[in-house]
């Protein structure tokens, strides 16, 4: 689900001629990246976000999310941060509380996703053939079914499962879009000059897909795995708006769904879901911060354009 | 357009059906239990008195062919599909399927049509204007603001939106898609369509901003690499204007990979829509689906999805069927 954040420029587009940052030079580049403010905001955004969550989940007490732990509908208030829901959990409880299981799915479905797109698209795009042309077809397919419908599909038969669960069932989709990407990049780093060189050298096909074209991928690894996590957390809360999520651990789909559910903005209950909004929105403004960092530093023309 | 093009589109048409309906098929199958059963137990327990259950249990079972060994259960599940025989709605019984997925998806279909063009042209113009030279300061200020608005998942638009701009300011109906109570007299008279309009006009918006972002990333993208090229320097060069040089040969390139794009974003795009239909109560495919998962109405959530599926697979089929007559070098690569 990578589309969302990188769309793809096609498997047609040239490669740059520019070399990738490889291991040469990694000081200066670390240098160069920490100065990078869409990657420092993005890393300060979600760096920040989960340590909040973290840390304010030994501080808060966690009876306070459960129902009934306080007053009904309560506006925000010195007892109440941000109000209570209609069922009485506190919704700054279940803030805190709710953050970090998000982002966990999302993590867990973004290093399997990753994972697998990493080996598939580095063998595709290696090896062409028929195993490119089945790995690339299958990842288009994949990438062009509404994955949510088909998890809507999957998870309304299997109800009320742990968040875990949930996100190896969203990981079914997440290998798509890293895929593509890394195979499209292996296909051009595979025509440069340092391959046959290697080869010549008496390296194996096993030892350049890992010595030589792995360091060089690294960047797309990368934004292939922010682009998971977001889509993964993309479509979890997408499940859960329709009523399909896991609904006993707190986290921030679940409480979006209930605020959907009780009717909170024709309410005027706004410190119900607001909160859950914009912590949704910070997640995605970092993560896409992150890969847009990520592709100037794939992408060394958009570098130029952006200072 | 050469033969083996249009076969090799039209292989991708059917495999991406296959595998849809296919995932459709397993999945069911994977969960534990016989879902008929423990679904009219279900009915049952909330006080929902099924007459004759276990006739209801024995059509379904036979309907589904759930007695038979399991590879044919399969061909027979796609001859079926084939003949878009989906069976019957459990909450809406005898209504099939197919009746209630025909009345959801004009709504669906218009609603996505226009949006995603809409989307597609705005995002494009915007990407290929936001690098080019001659775009003003101010204008490029607007275009990274709607770029920045590209993570943001089309849901929270939604939320964000029916909660200011409808409930809050009052401009915009907040649900449904005409007045309540309003009928369309001697057919579609026209103010029945500038009500259906109206109430489109926020769905419509939260999909279109929601997405504009992601089109002005991949055309600011390609405009980039394209603008590095020699045959711009010597359009330049000739003395020719400024706008035809951006319209017919930077944009005219950038723009070909995106088409490659649009089709796979728009699985992405359904996704998304659907629940901005439940959000506005819309009543397209995804708040049918939503009623559907609500009341376990487990034919209708697989009916909605299959019929989406298909109307991206044929979508994309129209994209990459346009795409040679676009790029003339497709046409060319025989083999």
């Amino acid at each position: 689900m990578t589309t969302a954040f990188l769309p793809e420029t096609g498997p047609e587009t040239a490669p740059t001629e520019e070399p990738a940052i490889g291991t040469r030079g990694l000081r200066a580049s670390v240098r160069y990246w920490l100065g990078n403010w869409k990657l420092s905001l993005g890393l300060v955004m979600i760096i920040g976000l989960t340590g909040f969550s973290i840390l304010g989940s030994y501080m808060v007490d966690f009876d306070l999310t459960k129902v009934a732990a306080g007053d009904f509908n309560a506006r925000p208030s010195e007892k109440y941060l941000l109000g209570t829901d209609n069922v009485g959990r506190d919704v700054w409880a279940l803030i805190i509380h709710g953050i970090h299981p998000s982002l966990k799915v999302g993590l867990i479905a973004g290093v399997l996703g990753t994972a697998v797109g990493v080996v598939l698209g580095v063998v595709g795009g290696y090896y062409g053939g028929n195993t490119d042309a089945v790995i690339s077809t299958m990842a288009d397919i994949f990438l062009t079914i509404p994955s949510l419908l088909i998890l809507v599909v999957l998870a309304s038969y299997i109800r009320t499962t742990t968040l875990e669960f949930t996100a190896l069932v969203i990981a079914i989709f997440a290998w798509a879009g890293p895929t593509r990407l890394i195979r499209s990049q292996t296909l051009s780093l595979r025509e440069r000059a340092f391959v046959p060189l290697a080869k010549l050298s008496g390296q194996s096909d096993f030892e350049i897909a890992i010595k030589q074209i792995m360091p060089n991928l690294l960047p797309y690894i990368m934004a292939g795995f922010v682009g998971a996590v977001s889509g993964a957390i993309l479509a979890l809360v997408g499940i859960q708006i329709l009523g399909l999520g896991p609904l006993f651990t707190p986290n921030l789909g679940m409480i979006l769904q209930a605020a959907y559910e009780g009717a909170a903005i024709f309410r005027g209950m706004w410190w119900w879901w607001v909160p859950p909004t914009v912590a949704l929105m910070i997640i995605f403004i970092s993560l896409f911060l992150i890969s847009l960092a990520l592709d100037e530093l794939a992408n060394p023309r958009l570098r130029e354009r952006a200072k | 357009m050469s033969l083996t093009y249009i076969l090799r589109r039209l292989g991708i048409f059917f495999l991406i059906l296959w595998v849809a309906s296919t995932l459709n098929f397993v999945i069911p199958r994977l969960a534990p239990g016989d879902p008929i059963a423990a679904l009219i137990g279900d009915m049952e327990e909330q006080g929902a008195t099924v007459e004759n259950s276990a006739e209801l249990i024995n059509m379904f079972r036979e309907r589904f062919g759930l007695d038979d060994p399991l590879p044919i259960q399969y061909f027979k599940y796609l001859a079926a599909l084939a003949r878009f025989d989906l069976g019957y709605s459990i909450r809406f019984f005898p209504a099939t399927v197919s009746q209630i997925v025909a009345a959801a998806l004009p709504y669906t279909i218009g609603l996505l049509t226009a949006t995603s063009l809409i989307t597609f042209v705005l995002g494009i113009l915007a990407g290929a204007l936001l690098v080019w030279h001659s775009t003003p300061q101010f204008g490029r200020a607007v275009i990274t603001f709607f770029m920045m608005l590209a993570p943001i998942p089309y849901y929270l638009l939604a939320i964000i939106f029916v909660s200011v701009l409808a409930f809050s300011l009052g401009w915009f109906p907040y649900s449904g898609v005409v007045s309540v109570g309003r009928l369309p007299e001697e057919g579609f008279d026209f103010g029945y369509i500038v009500d259906l309009v109206y109430h489109s006009l926020l769905p419509a918006f939260s999909i279109i901003i929601a997405g504009v972002g992601g089109w002005v990333l991949g055309m600011r993208g390609m405009m980039v690499t394209v603008l590095g090229e020699d045959y711009l320097t010597l359009a330049e060069a000739k003395g020719l204007k400024d706008r035809r040089i951006f319209l017919r040969y930077a944009m005219r390139n950038a723009i070909l990979p995106q088409f490659t794009a649009l089709a796979i974003t728009l699985g992405y795009v359904v996704s998304g829509a659907t629940i901005v239909e439940l959000i506005f109560s819309y009543p397209g495919m995804g708040l049918r689906l939503f009623e559907a998962i609500n009341s376990n109405d487990f034919p209708v959530i697989q009916g909605i999805t299959f019929f989406l599926v298909v109307s991206i697979a044929v979508a994309i089929l129209i994209i990459d069927l346009i795409y040679p007559w676009l790029d003339p070098r497709i046409t060319y690569s025989r083999k």
